[in-house]
């Protein structure tokens, strides 16, 4: 009987977690701006029973999936009683239902997170951040409810069976991939909460960034991992080997990215230096905005994207609305509040502080870029100058330049000192590195393609450009300290975590230069028994296969590869399958990773006659794509645990409520 | 004073943005124009789906206004879309079908059971005369004026209220 | 609202038909050069038919029926932009993933150079003044302060 009930249990529980939110946003945040303690009080309990309430109402629905429970609609529809167990709990969030709560239960997540993790920050401060919170989940919950309900009922007449997970979504990469951009996405209403709290308390000071420099870091870290396991999804699972096709949805999980490490590096800038206050606080209005404006953008149906969930134009709606007020507000109260007296901190040219300025400026445009790209066709065809598409050739068209103006100021950067430095010490630190760079980047695509590229040799110079300094930078360190073990131990995590984040740039640029210039491709026909050369490999069928999956039939190659010149060889299994349920087929690739080349065959049409079609993909350095992206995150958390963010556990400093106090370190 | 207002640009460029977005939810990113608008249908040469010896070419475009329906057998819109296109007829309206990417006898099958509007019937089983047209799915029709310049355009499904709010008053607009 | 859900339903199939992998044909390429070309129109030209898919990665139709041409065209010896044009002609600018510079496409081609130039000036103009401004100096009382703040060594 229990059983039978669950789905309500979930519905009322999210009705519940509304309430606590609704609280949670309103007592505190009116609490902290007529100074009373008894409302402040407030935040805490709601927020923690909000996650509760939520967790309960994302557990219910998880239940109802895994005791398939086909009269629950979304259930029915994304899931079948032949589907394997994880698949069934990561059915949950492949639909526009199940995954706007598992962004609910995430953003709870992260608030519980805040408000058991910043015990030494002033009250009123936690207050104003919870709420801001609060009021962002009030409005996601309501959206969940009023829109989007996962437990809405397919009664009196119950399917016999589900409709099936889309078998695109039938993959680990799927299972894991969500919920890392959520993190991400989520998180950085952290830093927003953040950033809304200073403005409102008139305290945007050295401490203040202390704070939410931990939040930003992580969620950066989550944000990058989940783009680049979506990307490595894509490469496998749809089959044409590409990773990135600058698709909306892509575009709308590259934008907070984008805004979000330009406020890293301004986040520095004010912590270190305490200028650039205003325009972080922008920064991370920004971030979380562009986070919302990709819920809008994958889920309105504005724009045609391969990903695009199924739409509802009353959603589009609520989002839209959601995202004016969240953000129409958030940006009149920094017109309003800004901080009024703005202080210069002098430096000069020649110094960390103009290179992060020139950092965050190109990080700015490439954002404006990829926004401009992705809402032009939008545009034109609202003012009625017909339709247009802006796809790949235009991006990189854009991108690439960019990136590599990026890189030059890149590799200047952590040389550099703060305030000031002569231009001759800055040439006595990076000249020979430089130098270095610039004739390795250009000469090593001939030894290793045997045919020199220029965008390839670009790729190198830039990566090079960022890595070399470094290396420099970091003997010099050592060498200074005396000792290998001295110098290690004097280098501050932070540190560690730049030039691990700087190195993947620099792995992830290698990797795309690469891949994009020394791709090898061919389609063949292939009967058992037939040989191709591909890349110096040799590819030879030798049986096919049918046999019969959980949920669906399939067609299999065996196909031996041998590298030309060796006697070893080893087997590839391409797979055509036929998912039952919904009559669809799906390519089931077979891969050969490396680290620097990465074989790949996918099955294509039966030609008749024993013959199929496969296309034989040789893809030198791919996986440096996403190793560079994993270090990318490695650094950012790596920055976190630096001994300076977990100090503050333990001591308050008070300070006045001033926005203007200067902290030149 | 210069610095508020630089404060505010934030907000009005989110603005600007929210407005287009708004926009954007009534607008339908599938509906597009057909590129042929305001220039002659294509030159062609094929035989009708009746009578595979006779051929006929754009001449039987010219001289009245015309209603060219892209269909097939293999597609179900367009059994749904026959009763409207029959009830067209009826009003009068010349209707000429171009039988895309099919058989002879499934063609012939489908006007048996479904009702053949059309004055003469194009048979395009490669789809040459389609690719000409930019049809990217059937059903697609195109409003032929009398000179055989393209007018206009429906993609997709005729429902029965687009007889009489859209197809007859553009018919009747180039007649 | 049952018939609602029901629209929906379609919908979703409707979507992931729009999602099916991409096709695989063998062809003969006389030169590699050609076969180059051959791929590089197939990524940059918009499948009309697909949700937001280039002609080479989509198994539709009519992606398949413009990959023919685009071939047959090719050995026909035109060049990439004739080919380009031979498909606008038909399918309209939708189908150019790299769109045209014209009227309405200059805010899209101009406004990134533009802001390269704008963010160039206030660089220039931001650094003029912070250099000739000279950092305030702390107070002793502020920097006890600023030391119990950080209680930590000066970064390097």
């Amino acid at each position: 009987m229990l059983t039978k009930m669950i789905p309500e249990i979930g519905h009322f529980a999210l009705v519940i977690a509304l309430l606590m939110a609704f609280f949670q946003a309103v007592m505190p945040l009116a609490g902290a701006a007529t100074r009373r303690p008894l409302w402040m009080a407030f935040a805490r309990p709601m927020a923690a029973g909000q996650f509760l309430f939520v967790a309960v109402a994302y557990l219910c629905l998880t239940t109802s999936y895994m005791l398939d429970d086909f009269s629950v609609a979304t259930v029915a529809n994304n899931s079948n009683s032949m589907l394997p167990w994880y698949y069934k709990f990561s059915a949950v969030w492949g639909n526009h239902e199940g995954s706007v709560l598992l962004w609910s239960l995430i953003l709870a997540g992260w608030t519980f997170a805040v408000s058991r993790f910043s015990r030494n920050l002033p009250e009123d401060m936690i207050s104003r951040v919870l709420g801001v919170m609060g009021m962002v989940s009030s409005g996601f919950l309501l959206f969940v409810l009023v829109t989007s309900n996962p437990f809405e009922r397919l009664l009196p007449v119950i399917p016999q069976d589900g409709a099936d997970l889309n078998p695109l979504l039938q993959d680990f990469g799927l299972i894991i991939h969500p919920p890392m951009l959520y993190m991400g996405y989520v998180g950085f209403s952290v830093v927003f909460a953040f950033a809304i709290a200073a403005l409102l308390g008139g305290r945007l000071d050295a401490a203040w960034t202390r704070w939410a420099r931990p939040w930003t870091n992580i969620a950066w870290a989550f944000l990058t991992v989940g783009i680049a396991l979506g990307s490595w999804w894509a490469y496998y699972e749809l089959g044409w080997g590409g990773w990135w096709f600058w698709d909306p949805v892509e575009n709308a999980s590259l934008l907070p990215w984008l805004a979000g490490t330009a406020l890293l590096h301004s986040l520095a800038v004010t912590e270190k230096r305490g200028s650039f206050k205003s325009w972080t606080v922008l920064l991370a209005i920004l971030t979380f905005s562009l986070s919302l404006l990709g819920t809008f953008l994958v889920r309105s149906g504005v724009l045609t994207s391969v990903h695009a969930f199924a739409n509802d134009p009353s959603r589009g709606l609520f989002i839209l609305a959601l995202l004016g007020v969240t953000v129409g507000l958030s940006l009149l109260v920094f017109a309003l509040r800004a901080p009024r007296v703005s202080h210069t901190v002098a430096f000069s040219w020649v110094s960390r502080d103009a290179l992060l300025l020139v950092n965050n400026i190109l990080l700015v445009i490439m954002t404006v870029t990829v926004l401009l790209g992705t809402v032009y066709p939008l545009l034109l065809d609202a003012l009625g100058l017909g339709k247009i598409s802006v796809g790949p050739p235009y991006f990189n068209a854009l991108f690439v330049p960019l990136t590599v103006i990026l890189c030059v100021f890149m590799g200047l950067g952590p040389s550099a000192r703060w305030k000031h430095m002569s231009a001759r010490e800055l040439f006595r630190r990076l000249g020979l590195a430089s130098l270095a760079a610039l004739i390795i980047g250009m000469f090593v695509p001939l030894a290793y393609g045997g045919e020199w590229n220029l965008w390839v040799s670009l790729g190198l110079v830039a990566a090079l450009w960022i890595v070399l300094p470094m290396v420099r930078d970091l003997f010099e360190k050592i060498r200074r300290a005396g000792s290998l073990g001295d110098g290690l131990r004097k280098l501050s995590l932070a540190y560690w975590g730049m030039v691990l984040g700087h190195l993947g740039v620099a792995v992830t640029i290698i990797g795309v230069a690469v891949v994009s210039n020394y791709n090898v491709e061919r389609n063949v026909r292939l009967a058992p028994g037939d040989s191709v050369q591909v890349a110096g490999y040799t590819f030879t069928m030798n049986e096919l296969q049918s046999r019969r999956g959980p949920n669906y039939l399939s067609d299999m190659a065996f196909i031996e590869v041998s590298r030309d010149g060796s006697s070893r060889s080893f087997t590839m299994v391409p797979e055509k399958r036929l998912y039952i349920a919904r009559g669809m087929p799906m390519t089931q690739v077979a891969l050969r990773p490396g680290l620097f080349r990465d074989l790949y065959v996918a099955m294509g049409e039966d030609l008749g006659d024993g013959a199929w079609a496969m296309r034989i993909q040789y893809k030198p350095f791919v996986r440096w794509l996403w190793l560079g992206a994993l270090l990318m995150a490695a650094g950012g958390v790596m920055a976190v645990i630096d001994r300076r963010y977990r100090l503050k556990r333990h001591q308050q400093v008070p300070l006045p409520a001033s926005s203007t106090r200067e902290v030149p370190v | 004073m210069k610095r508020r207002l630089l404060l505010l640009l934030p907000l009005v460029g989110f603005l600007l943005l929210s407005g287009f977005l708004y926009m954007g939810l009534s607008l339908d990113p599938f509906q597009r124009d057909s590129a042929l608008l305001a220039r002659e249908f294509p030159e062609f040469q094929l035989s009708t789906l009746e009578d595979s010896e006779v051929l006929v070419d754009e001449s039987l475009l010219k001289g009245e206004v015309t209603l060219v329906n892209v269909w097939g057998e293999w597609c179900p819109t367009c059994k749904q879309e026959m009763p409207q296109l029959l009830s067209l007829a009826e009003r009068g309206v010349r209707l000429i079908g171009v039988d895309y990417k099919d058989t002879r006898a499934k063609g012939q099958e489908f006007l048996e059971e479904f009702g053949n509007p059309f004055e003469v019937n194009v048979f395009d089983p490669e789809g040459d005369l389609g690719f000409e047209l930019g049809v990217y799915g059937a059903p697609e029709t195109f409003l032929v004026d009398r000179d055989g310049i393209i007018r206009y355009h429906h993609t997709g499904y005729i429902k029965p209220e687009d007889v009489v709010q859209t197809i007859l008053p553009e018919v009747r607009k180039w007649q | 609202m049952a018939v609602i859900r029901r629209g929906l339903v379609v919908l979703v199939l409707l979507l992931v038909a729009g999602l099916v992998q991409g096709a695989v044909e063998v062809r003969e390429f006389a030169d590699p050069v050609l076969e180059r070309r051959y791929s590089d129109l197939n990524e940059s030209l918009r499948c009309p038919k697909c949700q937001n898919q280039a002609i080479g990665d989509s198994n539709s139709p009519v992606a398949a029926d413009m990959r023919e041409r685009v071939y047959m065209l090719l050995q026909d010896g035109r060049s990439d932009m004739e080919i380009r044009d031979y498909m606008v002609k038909r399918f309209g600018d939708y189908v150019l993933y790299n769109p045209r510079l014209e009227g309405r496409t200059w805010l899209l081609w101009g406004l990134p150079g533009a802001l390269v130039v704008i963010g160039g000036i206030v660089v220039v103009l931001i650094v003029r003044t912070r250099r000739r401004a000279s950092a305030r100096q702390l107070s002793p009382d502020e920097r006890a302060r600023l030391d119990a703040l950080i209680k930590r060594k000066r970064p390097e």
